[in-house]
């Protein structure tokens, strides 16, 4: 049984672009202070920034959680709707949906999704109108 | 290569205070698609952009880029510099387009 050691809580507001990636960065951070290796840092990084930038330019808002545990790292990104009504469609590449605004602004290739379960070594996701829920898991072994 | 060699060789404006001058590059990536940029470029990259926004440097920071090259002699937002000097990042830029910065950088053996 893996051993739960910590847990990390991120807010992620809707629509603010002047502050998305602040969770990401958190998170990095805290990853190195654990003493996580490079490799397995940049890969939660990765994951952690699309799954931000995600819940900020496609949702209502949500939250990040990050559980260390003694084997391998869970990042749970859970945000409050609308939704994403096809889901096999949303994990291709190239697929977006993602406004003009955020296309000037780099977003939009349609690749979050797509590398976020690329960096992962178990990935799920979900959704309802309620809200979509992805839970990703980086062995640390 | 270090930075302060090709800010010398590509006569190309430093618009941050803090950086590290002495800092290794390792190599190159240009890109204006953020999560192509997330996916592609390494540790220690220049990555050559005509983005500015703020986000940029959440990118630079999440893959320890080396510095952020902007292109086409693109504004470069007030919050974005600010941000990268409170970080120690570099922002360099030139009017050059990104391919042939590309091109000088090959020559310099990049
Ligand atoms: N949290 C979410 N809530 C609602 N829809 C989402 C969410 N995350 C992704 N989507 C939908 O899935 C599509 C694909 O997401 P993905 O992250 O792969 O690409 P993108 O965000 O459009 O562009 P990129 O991430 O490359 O900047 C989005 O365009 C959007 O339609
Ligand atoms: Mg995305």
């Amino acid at each position: 049984m893996a051993e739960l050691i910590k847990i990390f809580e991120y807010e992620v507001i809707a629509n603010d672009f002047n502050i998305a990636g602040t969770a990401s960065s958190a998170i990095k951070r805290n990853l190195k202070q654990l003493g996580i290796s490079p490799v397995i840092v940049r890969r939660v990084s990765i994951i952690s920034y699309e799954a931000e930038i995600n819940i900020i330019i496609h949702s209502n808002g949500g939250n990040i959680y990050l559980e260390i545990y003694d084997d391998k790292l869970t990042l749970r990104a859970y945000d409050n709707g609308p939704g994403i009504k096809n889901l096999e469609l949303a994990m291709t590449e190239g697929f977006s949906t993602a406004s003009n605004a955020a296309r000037e602004l780099g977003f939009g290739a349609g690749m979050g999704l797509p590398n976020m379960k690329k960096n992962s070594d178990a990935f799920k996701i979900s959704s309802t109108e309620e809200g979509t829920k992805i839970d990703i898991d980086i062995n640390i072994e | 290569m270090k930075l302060k060699q090709i800010i010398e060789s590509l006569q190309v404006e430093m618009m941050t205070e803090s950086a590290d001058l002495e800092a290794e590059i390792t190599g190159v990536y240009i890109g204006d698609l953020l999560s192509l940029v997330m996916a592609k470029a390494k540790q220690g990259d220049l990555w050559i952009t005509i983005q500015t926004h703020l986000n940029v440097i959440a990118v630079v920071d999440l893959l320890d880029l080396g510095a952020v090259l902007v292109a086409e002699g693109v504004d470069i937002e007030e919050e974005t510099l600010a941000k990268a000097n409170s970080l120690n990042i570099p922002i360099l830029r030139s009017r050059l387009s990104a391919y042939d910065l590309a091109k000088k950088l090959s020559q310099l053996g990049l």
